[in-house]
């Protein structure tokens, strides 16, 4: 068996930027024909658009709000009306709002919640008539290193990320009888826009938590997601891959 | 038309379930008696959708539990 995604379909939110936007490209290197979703940047998102093509395969970049079911309905059966199937789905859009507990806003907490954590039922659960039509599919959802260990000033992300882990584990009992698998990739720090925005001494302490001693990159999760979403790892699921040089051990 | 809709439901329920068709009964229960567990059930509303080109809201789906249910739903759905 090679790894191989020709004519498969696959959906990542979130792939304008960061992690998702290599995982969008690296989907499209193996054959795969990729959406993705973005929030806000349109110029990025296009510009995701057109290397994915580049490659030879399909492109669709669509401006979507995770945040609302009825927009992830919408989203999946534009997919399924025009590429007739999806085989991948890929939950990969999330924010930080990051700050202590004692000045968290209420704000900041559902923001971070619903974009991180309902983002992906709405998907999973919009994309699961379809996967079942289609006698099979895989979930990839990204979850975080923060979401197994916590993260003082991080509750609210952290308790998205660890979310995650629950409704995946979940998700993959409710559909293995029909082939459809949901497994988790957990990053640890990986150099995105996201991380830019951390200080300088809290990036020091994160690589001397990481026995690696370095940070990741993007590809290196985009490869994980990889192996997931191949046939590779047809006996994979309800799995939590850490993805972290070691951190989390 | 009407044994059109029935004779189509039930040969739909025989090939989705596995079952023999003496035992796809009107009383007939999906989960209870042709043993169709969750997902089998949704399955089930997803080929009639199909099959008769209609959509079946979730709350009209709970109430389809029994051959009978489908088949008077359906027929009054595409008469």
């Amino acid at each position: 068996m090679s790894l191989s995604l020709k004519g498969k379909t696959a959906l990542v939110t979130g792939g304008s930027r960061g992690i998702g936007r290599s995982i969008a490209l690296t989907l499209a290197d193996y054959g795969a024909d990729v959406a993705i979703t973005f929030a806000s940047s349109v110029d990025a998102a296009n510009k995701v658009k057109e290397e994915i093509e580049a490659k030879g395969c399909k492109a669709k970049a669509i401006q979507a709000d995770a945040v609302k079911l009825e927009k992830a309905e919408e989203v999946i059966t534009e997919l399924t009306d025009d590429w007739e199937k999806l085989d991948i789905l890929v939950n990969n859009a999330g924010i930080t709002r990051d700050n202590l507990i004692l000045r968290m806003s209420e704000e900041q907490w559902d923001q971070v919640i619903d974009t991180n954590l309902k983002s992906i039922f709405n998907y999973s659960k919009a994309v699961a008539k379809p996967m079942m039509r289609n006698r099979g599919g895989s979930i990839i959802n990204i979850s975080s290193i923060v979401g197994l260990s916590g993260n003082a000033g991080q509750s609210n992300y952290a308790a998205s990320k660890a979310g995650i882990i629950g409704f995946t584990k979940s998700y993959a009992k409710e559909f293995a009888s029909r082939n459809i698998r949901a497994n988790v990739v957990a990053p640890g720090y990986i150099t995105t826009e996201m991380t830019d925005e951390l200080d300088e001494e809290i990036l020091e302490t994160i690589k001397d938590e990481t026995p690696m001693a370095r940070a990741g990159d993007a590809e290196e999760v985009a490869n994980t997601v990889l192996f997931l979403a191949s046939d590779l790892s047809s006996y994979i699921t309800g799995e939590t891959v850490r993805v972290d040089g070691g951190m989390g051990m | 038309m009407s044994q059109d809709v029935e004779s189509k439901v039930k040969s739909i329920i025989v090939d989705k379930l596995g079952v023999d068709e003496s035992e796809v009964t009107h009383e007939a229960n999906f989960t209870n008696d042709l043993g169709a567990d969750s997902l089998d059930t949704v399955e089930l509303i997803m080929e009639f959708e199909k099959e008769f080109d209609i959509s079946i809201p979730d709350e009209d789906a709970e109430n389809i539990a029994t051959v009978g249910n489908a088949v008077e739903y359906l027929q009054e759905k595409v008469s």
